[in-house]
């Protein structure tokens, strides 16, 4: 079947199986051995943005989706890899838990959300996903079922946490969830004229549990950077509403690819002046709905098909503090230039990274961009790379579909560290994707 | 009110997207099935999205002598029952049945005489507690014996038919008894079949035999575009229908 990750760039034809047992996981990675077959890769969702989940072979993990356990005195939560996001949410909320960490959509498994090690609107004060992983279990490529944690086979599980499925298949793990009375966010909105405005808004607000900016990557000049800087809290016990209603399965949907020229330098740059000034005070309070909250792009189906058949990449890349407002003024001005930019963009500052070898986060900013892929698209992407590694930044792995093996590896220095750790456990005979070849794993 | 449910072949695809709608209802819930590791984990999974009991216990249908001793132990665990569901089922190979009467008669014993045997059993605890709904997976391949399967179609008749005759039985007593037709499902059972648009997800199943119980129906075609397609089917002169590749 044909198979491509979010971006719907590339595409490429795999045979896939589906698990729904963890001997299902354990006799296809067997298999895979046996048949000295070194292009396999495990996939949940589908929602990492380029090449990460492709390989000539793919195990399909969506149907592992089981609860193993729940602790109700402590929110520990026991689950099978496909399990996901929105499982997770409509379970846990209606009994006041929620997610310790969350991406920007709810529709990723919990084996993806590790492999990607997922942050969200809290890295700042709370760190990624992997940092509440308390252990997990996943198929090495001997077919054995290995159990690790931060005290337990350490190497495998820094090597895991964040190592795109490169290790092995997740079939496990355990994480605590956070106790929550309602199922709402205050939610506290900044109106800024600038990125200068915006960062120092972020340094302001380092306290604030939620923090995240949707920026306006068209407008140049005295209004570069402008944003709209979103703050949220959960919220306490609401009297008059339902504390703990849950998100419904969104109806609309967009049922087929778009003209590739509907999104252009017009259309874009109407919506983004629409949006900016959907906002009209500098600063506005409202008790918003989870869902909308954290995951406003999940309520379009599809929404990737807005870019047409070609398909886009999501270019997002992390800066280190020292690198401040002229680094990242730097790659802005360069995308606003190229008339590229797309719908907002989010920027986001990250708190301290971890010690996973291929975590994405590290303490800085990162701003996160959608490009509608044609000819000349990754040429200009190299010359933003260039800006990035000079500045000590790096791409995010769960979005990436084109970054070169030099880019790679001098952004990502703990990577032999990582290899090591395959080598170890015999992964690179087994498991890679076309993401891993082309970086050189 | 919490409502004590007993599903036979939970482990089916159909059966496992059903048991987590009556888990998040905070039912009780028993579990037979042939894998006793595979019910485990349906049984926690049930368990941690709500069921206020998950029992399970492992049991090959194709035992008949053991039918009567697991019945039993249900009613020994709850005092009634207010549902029953019977989902278990092959799929045969129509090729292999045509040339073995061993694995013909094989199928039927799984997917009707197996059926036919527990709905005895279950039909006298309903008629005495007078209350309660009987619902069984049929097929639409039931309606009308077609060369590609036709094996499998008698036996799902054969079922279809038995359980008109206790729904009529069954009627005075004021127990529902529900025959469950649904069409194409995408499940390990039809793992090798290319799929199209008639397609449905176990999960749309699911919902439909929720609802069907609640509305206390007879028959569900499901998804219920089904119930015009075998009209269709049904009403196809047999001078006509016999000469159809189908």
């Amino acid at each position: 079947m044909k198979l491509s990750g979010w971006g719907r760039y590339p595409e490429i034809s795999s045979q896939s199986v589906k698990a729904s047992k963890v001997r299902d996981i354990q006799s296809a990675v067997r298999q895979a051995l046996t048949d000295n077959n070194d292009l396999f890769i495990a996939r949940g969702l589908g929602r990492s943005y380029g090449d990460s989940s492709l390989s000539t072979n793919t195990l399909l993990t969506e149907q592992l989706d089981q609860f193993l356990n729940f602790d109700e005195s402590t929110g520990i939560v026991h689950c099978a890899s496909g399990v996901s996001l929105t499982d997770i949410l409509n379970v846990f909320i209606p009994r006041g838990w929620f997610l310790p960490v969350t991406p920007g959509t709810q529709f990723v498994t919990v084996g993806g959300a590790i492999a990607s090690d997922v942050h969200g609107k809290n890295h700042h004060l709370d760190g990624s996903f992997s940092d509440h992983i308390i252990n997990l279990r996943i198929c090495v490529a001997t077919g054995d079922i290995v159990k690790c944690s931060p005290t337990e086979n350490r190497e495998l599980f820094l090597a895991t946490c964040g190592g795109m499925g490169l290790t092995g298949t997740i079939v496990s793990a355990r994480f605590k969830l956070i106790p929550i009375e309602s199922a709402f966010i205050e939610e506290t909105t900044w109106k800024t004229d600038n990125l200068a405005e915006t960062i120092a808004l972020f340094e302001e607000h380092q306290n604030a549990t939620y923090s995240v900016a949707w920026i306006d990557c068209l407008t140049k000049g005295k209004n570069l950077g402008r944003s709209l800087l979103m703050l949220g809290e959960h919220a306490k016990q609401q009297d008059d509403t339902d504390n703990f209603k849950l998100a419904k399965p969104s109806k609309l949907t967009i049922p087929l690819d778009m003209p590739s020229n509907l999104l252009n330098s017009f259309t874009v740059k109407s919506f983004n002046t629409l949006y900016y000034n959907r906002v009209r005070e500098k600063e506005t309070q409202r008790l918003a709905h989870y869902a909308p909250f954290f995951y406003p792009l999940d309520s379009i189906k599809n929404w990737n098909r807005l870019y047409g058949k070609n398909g886009f990449t999501q270019y997002q890349f992390v800066l280190p503090q020292a690198a401040g407002y002229e680094g990242m003024a730097k790659v802005l001005n360069k995308i606003v230039d190229s008339k590229r930019g797309s719908f907002l963009a989010v920027l986001k500052a990250f708190g301290k990274g971890n010690e996973n070898y291929l975590s994405f986060p590290m303490k800085g900013y990162t701003l996160a961009i959608d490009f509608k892929i044609d000819q000349t698209l990754f040429a200009f992407l190299d010359e933003l790379d260039q800006i990035v590694l000079d500045y000590g930044g790096r791409l995010y792995l769960a979005k990436d579909a084109r970054m070169t093996e030099a880019t790679f590896k001098q952004s990502y220095p703990q990577w032999e560290q990582f290899q090591a750790v395959r080598q170890q456990y015999g992964s690179d005979k087994v498991f890679n994707s076309l993401q891993s070849k082309r970086l050189g794993l | 009110m919490e409502k004590n449910i007993l599903i036979i072949g939970a482990t089916s695809a159909i059966a496992q997207a059903t048991i987590r709608l009556y888990a998040e209802q905070k039912n009780n819930l028993y579990l037979l099935g042939r894998n006793r590791e595979q019910l485990a984990s349906i049984a926690s999974d049930a368990k941690v999205r709500g069921a206020n009991q998950a029992r399970f216990q492992a049991f090959d249908v194709n035992q008949f002598d053991s039918h009567e001793a697991i019945i039993n132990s249900v009613f020994k665990h709850f005092d009634t029952l207010d549902i029953v569901l019977i989902a278990h089922g092959t799929l045969p190979d129509q090729e292999a049945c045509q040339q073995s009467t061993q694995v013909m008669l094989q199928e039927f014993n799984t997917n009707a005489i197996s059926t036919i045997s527990l709905l005895t059993l279950l039909a006298n605890h309903f008629e005495a507690q007078k209350k309660g709904s009987i619902a069984v997976i049929t097929s639409v391949a039931g309606d009308r014996g077609r060369q590609s399967n036709y094996v499998y179609g008698a036996a799902k008749g054969m079922v279809s038919i038995f359980l008109q005759g206790l729904r009529n039985r069954l009627s005075p007593a004021n127990v529902q008894v529900l025959d469950i037709k649904p069409g194409f499902v995408d499940t390990p059972m039809t793992a090798d079949f290319k799929k199209g648009a008639l397609w449905a997800k176990p999960e749309q199943i699911a919902k439909a035999i929720v609802k069907g119980i609640d509305r206390n129906k007879d028959t569900l075609y499901t998804p219920f575009f089904w119930a015009d397609i075998m009209f269709i089917i049904r009403n196809i002169p047999e001078w006509i229908f016999k000469r159809l590749k189908l």
